[in-house]
């Protein structure tokens, strides 16, 4: 079964999917959007790096991956000037990377690889980090979901309940460097936060609870994969794009069903 | 009797500016203490202090092992992306039952199907009864409510104050709470701290109100007059009355320096 491509690739998608959602929820409730630019855009100076160590290039992404959200986070925690210091980590990150890759002597990179994903082109080893990565996230997510909650609605009320909102940070700046790692492969270094935003803000729309919306997130992205591969398929566009694409008309189309809901509850 | 929270000589800086300085302080079980400053006085810092949030300068703060907390936060700002349910919130952090949940409503005198609605839906007087409710069900031995009555109309402060009131006495939780409403202090404060900075005063309400200090620092705006809200047992309506306390009182206030 796992012989055929585009199985590969859409079970690649889904495991992707799976930490996405919950970790894209985050993402949009704590503002991180641009926490998830910066952390996916330093990814390709990670691949850089890793072919110029001769390391596997899912090592190098991790890596660079988890310095850029560890600086971020530390910043984010002395109290800068959030907007403007990620728009200058997370362009500065591409720029550099891209600079870098072009510094490498006799490697030929297939850039846009990187930057759009080549998710038909995924290998029973890339699924296996794949789903490795994305289970420790949503495990990781999981067990630490209540004081991630707390923390995330008011730091004070996590505080004095004796909860420590910093370890929380911790978590998932650590969960937002593996998913850009694993997900380099399937959507690319720029489109790695659309795949954590587009499908969490589609689930916004019709979830009650944080619960419901983490998991709405992961079936929106897990189909989105679906209709991108399909799409992909049949028209010849690229995979990566057509994904994002395809979260992107479920958004509108969860945010109209919504807005024709309230419309019929209020008189 | 020991006390809950104890602080020697407690100085926080934030950001270069000196917003507590060498303040003592302690709170009993079972006490009532309303800390009253105006706005910069340092009333936040010094809870935020005493909860463990952040950390002094120097001085000392004691908590009794393993204190249970609730907090009651001035506001909760709740970002229009999270979906949250009042239920939802009641199990936060902590999972509860249904069944506590309800109760934990109807203590607070909200109606049980509040449980489904959105947190960002409720008014100020609902959500402000909501944090009570999510607060009690962590069984606090203290709460602590921060301007926890801003935005509620006089009515509206006076019954929040006697569900305070009536919840001290069930649980027989210490209370400690900020308020910068100067001209009303919860009648039923075993002790009421001035706080600028440092703390300028403090007593029973009534030697609070009588203190030159708290009249050097409140005194232009209310003449001097502390008007406290009273629970009144014996009535059966939901009626508050405020009573300034202008008459001099034998007892001298506790200073310091």
């Amino acid at each position: 079964m796992l012989d055929d491509f585009l199985t590969r690739a859409a079970l690649a998608g889904t495991g992707v999917a799976v930490a996405a959602g919950p970790l894209g929820s985050f993402v949009v409730w704590r503002r991180m959007a641009y926490f998830g630019d910066a952390t996916s855009h330093a990814a390709i100076l990670g691949v850089a790096l890793a072919l110029a160590l001769g390391l596997p290039v899912i090592a190098g992404t991790t890596l660079v991956a988890l310095a850029m959200a560890g600086t971020v986070s530390a910043l984010a925690g002395r109290g800068w000037a959030m907007d403007t210091t990620l728009g200058v980590l997370a362009h500065s990150a591409l720029a550099f990377g891209l600079v870098a890759v072009s510094f490498l002597p006799g490697v030929r990179v297939d850039l846009s690889a990187f930057l759009f994903g080549d998710i038909l082109a995924v290998g029973r080893a890339d699924l296996a980090f794949i789903w490795l990565g994305a289970l420790a996230v949503a495990v990781l997510l999981a067990w630490r979901w209540q004081a991630l909650l707390t923390s995330t609605l008011n730091e004070d009320l996590a505080c004095s309940a004796g909860l420590h909102p910093g370890r929380e940070r911790l978590v998932l700046t650590l969960s937002l460097a593996i998913v850009v790692a694993v997900a380099l492969k399937v959507v690319g270094a720029l489109l790695i936060a659309a795949l954590l935003i587009v499908p969490a803000a589609a689930a916004r729309s019709l979830a009650r609870t944080p619960e419901a919306m983490a998991i709405g997130a992961t079936l929106i992205a897990i189909l989105a994969t679906f209709g991108g591969l399909g799409l992909s398929i049949t028209h010849d566009t690229p995979a990566g794009p057509s994904i994002i694409a395809a979260a992107a008309v479920l958004f509108a189309l969860l945010l109209a069903l919504s807005a024709v809901r309230r419309g019929q509850l209020s008189p | 009797m020991t006390a809950l929270i104890e602080a020697h000589g407690l100085t926080v800086r934030l950001g270069g500016h000196e917003v507590l300085s060498g303040v003592d302080f302690h709170i009993a079980p079972g006490e009532i203490v309303t800390v009253l400053g105006p706005n910069g006085s340092g009333k936040s810092t010094l809870l935020r202090a005493l909860m463990g949030i952040v950390a002094p300068s120097s001085g000392q703060i004691t908590r009794a092992p393993g204190l249970r907390i609730g907090y009651v936060p001035q506001k909760l700002a709740i970002d229009r992306n999270l979906p949250l349910t009042v239920r939802r919130f009641l199990s936060l952090p902590r999972r509860v039952s249904d069944a506590q949940a309800m109760a934990a409503l109807d203590r607070t005198g909200l109606p049980q199907a509040l449980a489904g609605r959105q947190l960002g839906a409720l008014s100020g007087g609902q959500l402000q009864r909501v944090l009570l409710a999510r607060a009690l069900l962590g069984n606090p031995q203290i709460l602590v409510l921060d301007e926890a009555t801003q935005g509620l109309d006089q009515p509206g402060e006076a019954a929040f104050y006697r569900l305070i009131e009536d919840i001290r006495a069930e649980t027989g939780a210490a209370v400690l709470m900020v308020s910068h409403d100067l001209h009303v202090v919860m009648a039923a404060s075993d002790r009421v701290v001035c706080l600028n900075g440092h703390v300028c005063c403090e007593g029973t309400p009534r030697v609070v109100s009588t203190a030159p200090e708290y009249r050097a620092l409140f005194g232009l705006g209310t003449q001097g007059a502390l008007a406290l809200y009273r629970h009144e047992h014996d009535h059966g309506h939901d009626h508050a009355h405020d009573h300034p306390h202008d008459h001099s009182h034998p007892h001298e206030p506790h200073h310091h320096a």
